[in-house]
C-alpha cells in the first residue's frame, strides 16, 4: 500500500474522518448542550441570551456534520451506505431533530406572542435532546458492531439498536453535551444568569461523571473486547489519563471562574473519548458480530487509492481555510453576549 | 407500493422542496452584494435600509435551505445504499469538496452577515456578504458537477462485477469537467439568480401598488429589474447550450423532451402539445423540423427517436417530461418578455404608473420557481430508467436493508414537517414584507420588546 509521511492513505482518511467527527462533537456539542438545557432557563431574557450565545456560530458548527457526511461518503462509501441504511429510522428522527432545532432558533424571535415563543422553546429543547440521544445511540451501536451480510448491508431488526450499552452511551452523550453547553453559556454570560449557569455546569458535570462511570463499568464487565486494544497497547493508557485529568479540571476551573480553561477541558474530554472509541474500533469501520468476515474495514470499505489521494489534497487545502474563518467568526463574537437589534 | 417508487417519491419530494430555497439564496446573495456596494459607494441611507431588509429575508430563506439541505446529503446513504457504493468514489469527493469549500464558507460568514452589522466595520461586513454569495455559488458547482456526472459520466472506470461493481475515478478533472457540467452549471446559476431577482421584483411591485416605502421600493425594483433582464436574456443562450448538450450526450432524453419516436423521420419542435406514449403520437402546435434544425442545422434531417432505444433503456413518462420541459421553456420566454416590457416602460418613464404590470410582477415570483422545478424534473425524469446514465439503473440503486414500511414512515414524516415548514415560511415572509424596510429598528427587536413588556412583573398593567 502507498503511504504519505509513512502512514497509508486509508489510515490517513480514518484520521481525517475522526478529526472531523471530533470537531463536530466539540463545536456543535456546545450548541446541542446549550439547547438541551434551554428550559432550565426561566426568564425570557435568559433564553434570548442563551440563543444569541450560539446564534452566530451554530450554523457553521453544523457544517462540520455535513463535512463528516461527505468525508465518509467519499472515503468510505461502503460504510456510508451500510450505516445510514441500517440506522434508517433513528437517523430520520435525528434529521427531524436537526430541522426542528434550526427552525426553532430561526422562528422563535419573529413573533412576540407568549404561546409562540413557548412552543418554539419546547420544540427547540426537545430537538436538541433528541439529536444528542440519537447521536449517542448510533455511536454506541457502531462501537458495538452491527450485523452485516456478505454484501456489507445491514441484516437485522432496527429495534436491536435499543440495547442497554447503546442507551447508556446515548445518556452519557447527552450529559457530556449538557456539561459542555453549560460551560460555554457560563463563559458567555454575566450576573445572575452567569451564577445560575455555573451551578448548572457543576450539576451536569456530576451527571456526566456518573453516567460515564456506569457505562465504563458496563463496558468492562459485559463488552470486554472494547478495551482489548488498550490492554495490548499499554502506552495508550495516556488517553484515559488525559481524560481523567481533563474531567477533574472542570470543577476546579469552574470554582476559579476560569471558564475558558473549563471549556478547553470539556473539549479535550470529548476529543479523547472519541479517540478512545476510534482506537478500539480500528481498523474496523463497522464490525459485524454475526460474522466478522462481513465486517467493513478501512481497507474493504474504502474508495480507490486515487480518490483517497484527491481527498487528502482537498482536506489539506480546505482545513486551514475552514479553521481560518471559523476562528475569525469566533473572534468577532468573542466575549459576553450583548443583545442588539440584530439579535434573535 | 414498493420500495423503489416510495424511495423515488421521497427523494423527489425532499429535493424539490429543498430546491425552493437555495436558488433564492444565490440570487438574493447577488442582489445583496449590489445593494450593499451601492450603499458603501454612495452612503445613501435608502440602500442601507434595503440591504438590511433583504438580509432579514435572506436569513429566513437560508435557514430553511440549510435545514432541508442536510437531509439530502444523507438520503443517498439511507435510501440509495447500492448507488452510494457504486458512485461513492466519484460523487463523494464532489460532496466532500462542497462541504469544505462551499458550506463552511457560507455558514461561517453568515454569522457576520446577520449579527455583525454593529460589530465589524462596514468593509468587513461587505466582505462577508461577498463571501456568503461566493459560498452559495460554490455549493452549486459541486452538486451540479456530481449530478452532471450522473448524466454524462466521464473520467472513471468500472471495477468489479454485479453487486460489487463500482465506478472508480481515473481522472479527477475529466470527472469535474464532464461533457455536461459546465453548460448545466451555467443554466442552474442563471436560473437561481432569476429566482432571487423576481422575488425582489415581486415584493417591491407590491409596495409600489400599495404606495408604501416608495423611496426604497423603486430603486430596489430597478436594481432587480436590471438583474432580471440581463439574466433572463442570457438564460436563452445557456438554456440553448444545455439542450444542445442533451442532444449530443443523451439522445433518449432529447427525444422524450419533444415526444419524438421515429428515428427515420425529421423531428419537430413543439410550442405546446400532448404526448400519447401508447400510440406514440405527439399532437400540438409545432415548428416542423425544428428539433432537426436544432441538432443538425437542417430542417429535414432525421433525429434519433425513442424507438431507437430498448424499451427498458428509455424513459416511460414521456408526456410528463414533455410538459415539464415545455413549461420551463415557456416561462423562460415569458420572463424575458416581461423584463423587456418593463425596461421599455422604464425608458418611457411610465413604468411605475402601470398598475397592471406591477400586479403581474407581484405574481412573477412564481415564474423562475416553477421553471427551476420543471427543468429539474425534466432533467431527472428524462435520465430514467438510469440513475447513472447508461451504467446503473434506478431500480438497482436502492438500499436493500430498508423496507417499504420504513420509507412510508419517513415519507409521511417529511410530508407533515415540510407542510408545516412551508406554512411557517410563508407566514413569516408575509409578516416581514408587511412590516417593510422603513425603519432600522428590527421587527424581531420589536417583537422582543413587546414580549418583555408583557411579561415583566415590574410593569403593572392597569
Amino acid at each position: 500500500m502507498e503511504t504519505f509521511l509513512g502512514i497509508d492513505y486509508n489510515v490517513w482518511w480514518f484520521l481525517v474522518f475522526g478529526g472531523v467527527i471530533s470537531g463536530y462533537a466539540i463545536l456543535d456539542g456546545f450548541d446541542l448542550g446549550a439547547g438541551a438545557l434551554h428550559l432550565f432557563l426561566n426568564k425570557e431574557e435568559s433564553r434570548r441570551i442563551a440563543l444569541n450565545a450560539i446564534g452566530p456560530v451554530w450554523d457553521g458548527n453544523e457544517v462540520w456534520l455535513v463535512i463528516a457526511g461527505g468525508a465518509l461518503f467519499a472515503g468510505f462509501p461502503v460504510a456510508y451506505a451500510a450505516i445510514f441504511s441500517a440506522f434508517y429510522v433513528p437517523f430520520m428522527v435525528f434529521l427531524m431533530g436537526l430541522i426542528f432545532r434550526a427552525i426553532s432558533i430561526e422562528f422563535r424571535s419573529k413573533e412576540s406572542m407568549p404561546w409562540w415563543r413557548k412552543t418554539w422553546d419546547i420544540s427547540y429543547c426537545i430537538a436538541n435532546i433528541i439529536i444528542a440521544l440519537s447521536l449517542g445511540l448510533m455511536l454506541g451501536n457502531v462501537a458495538l458492531g452491527i450485523p452485516l451480510n456478505k454484501d456489507h448491508e445491514f441484516e437485522g431488526n432496527w429495534m436491536s439498536f435499543f440495547n442497554p450499552f447503546s442507551i447508556l452511551i446515548a445518556i452519557t452523550t447527552l450529559a457530556l453535551f449538557m456539561m459542555h453547553g453549560a460551560i460555554y453559556l457560563a463563559m458567555k454570560t454575566v450576573n445572575r444568569l452567569y451564577v445560575k449557569l455555573t451551578l448548572l455546569a457543576r450539576d451536569f458535570t456530576i451527571f456526566f461523571v456518573l453516567s460515564f462511570a456506569v457505562s465504563t463499568l458496563y463496558t468492562l464487565l459485559y463488552i470486554p473486547h472494547l478495551s482489548d486494544h488498550l490492554r495490548t497497547h499499554p502506552s495508550f493508557f495516556i488517553l484515559p489519563v488525559i481524560m481523567t485529568l481533563a474531567i477533574a479540571n472542570i470543577p476546579r476551573s469552574l470554582k476559579n471562574g476560569n471558564f475558558r480553561f473549563a471549556f478547553l477541558s470539556s473539549s479535550v474530554t470529548i476529543a479523547t473519548l472519541l479517540i478512545m472509541v476510534a482506537f478500539e474500533v480500528f481498523p474496523y469501520l463497522i464490525y459485524a458480530p454475526n460474522n466478522p468476515q462481513n465486517s467493513i474495514t478501512i481497507v474493504n470499505g474504502a474508495s480507490s487509492l486515487k480518490t483517497l489521494k484527491i481527498l487528502l489534497i482537498i482536506a489539506l487545502i480546505g482545513t486551514p481555510l475552514v479553521c481560518l474563518y471559523t476562528g475569525f467568526v469566533f473572534w468577532t463574537f468573542k466575549g459576553k453576549v450583548k443583545l442588539d437589534e440584530m439579535s434573535y | 407500493m414498493d420500495v423503489e417508487i416510495l424511495a423515488r417519491i421521497q427523494f423527489a419530494f425532499t429535493i424539490a422542496f429543498h430546491y425552493i430555497y437555495p436558488p433564492i439564496s444565490i440570487g438574493l446573495g447577488l442582489i445583496l452584494v449590489i445593494m450593499e456596494a451601492l450603499y458603501l459607494k454612495t452612503g445613501d441611507k435608502r440602500f442601507e435600509l434595503m440591504t438590511r431588509f433583504w438580509l432579514r429575508i435572506f436569513a429566513l430563506v437560508f435557514g430553511i435551505g440549510v435545514a432541508t439541505g442536510i437531509i439530502m446529503e444523507f438520503e443517498f446513504g439511507t435510501n440509495w445504499a447500492t448507488y452510494s457504493k457504486y458512485v461513492g468514489d466519484i460523487f463523494g469527493s464532489a460532496l466532500a469538496a462542497e462541504g469544505i469549500f462551499a458550506f463552511a464558507l457560507e455558514s461561517g460568514f453568515l454569522g457576520i452577515l446577520l449579527f455583525g452589522w454593529n460589530r465589524v466595520s462596514s468593509g468587513v461586513h461587505f466582505f462577508a456578504t461577498i463571501m456568503v454569495f461566493l459560498g452559495s455559488l460554490f455549493s452549486a458547482i459541486w452538486i451540479v458537477v456530481a449530478n452532471s456526472w450522473q448524466q454524462t459520466p466521464a473520467g472513471f472506470h468500472i471495477v468489479g462485477n454485479g453487486l460489487e461493481a463500482r465506478a472508480e475515478i481515473t481522472d479527477f478533472w475529466a470527472m469535474v469537467f464532464n461533457p455536461s457540467s459546465v453548460e448545466r452549471l451555467m443554466h442552474v446559476w442563471v436560473g437561481a439568480i432569476l429566482a432571487g431577482a423576481f422575488l425582489v421584483l415581486s415584493v417591491n411591485a407590491w409596495y409600489i401598488i400599495k404606495k408604501k416605502y416608495l423611496e426604497i421600493a423603486i430603486p430596489a425594483f430597478k436594481i432587480a429589474l436590471v438583474v432580471a433582464t440581463i439574466f433572463s436574456i442570457s438564460q436563452l443562450f445557456f438554456g440553448h447550450k444545455s439542450a444542445d448538450g442533451v442532444s449530443r450526450n443523451q439522445p433518449a432524453k432529447l427525444a422524450a423532451l419533444e415526444g419524438h419516436y421515429d428515428s427515420s423521420a425529421r423531428a419537430d419542435m413543439y410550442l405546446f402539445g400532448w404526448v400519447n406514449n401508447k400510440t406514440q403520437e405527439t399532437k400540438g402546435l409545432k415548428i416542423p423540423g425544428g428539433l432537426s434544425f436544432l441538432v443538425h442545422y437542417d430542417f429535414n434531417a432525421p433525429v434519433k427517436g425513442l424507438n431507437a432505444f430498448k424499451e427498458d433503456e428509455r424513459p416511460t413518462q414521456v408526456n410528463s417530461i414533455f410538459q415539464f420541459y415545455h413549461i420551463m421553456v415557456a416561462l423562460g420566454v415569458a420572463m424575458i418578455a416581461l423584463s423587456l416590457l418593463a425596461c421599455w416602460y422604464w425608458r418611457k418613464g411610465t413604468l411605475f404608473d402601470k398598475k397592471w404590470l406591477m400586479y403581474i410582477f407581484v405574481w412573477s415570483v412564481m415564474m423562475p420557481q416553477v421553471a427551476n422545478q420543471c427543468g429539474w424534473f425534466a432533467a431527472e425524469m428524462g435520465r430514467q430508467p438510469w440513475v447513472v446514465y447508461g451504467l446503473l439503473k434506478t431500480s438497482d440503486a436502492l438500499s436493500k436493508a430498508v423496507s417499504a414500511n420504513q420509507i412510508l414512515f419517513s415519507l409521511i414524516m417529511f410530508t407533515v414537517v415540510y407542510t408545516l415548514l412551508l406554512a411557517l415560511f410563508l407566514f413569516l415572509l408575509h409578516r416581514k414584507i408587511q412590516h417593510g424596510p422603513e425603519t432600522t429598528h428590527d421587527e424581531d427587536d420589536e417583537a422582543n420588546e413587546a414580549f418583555t413588556k408583557r411579561n415583566n412583573p415590574l410593569i403593572t398593567h392597569s
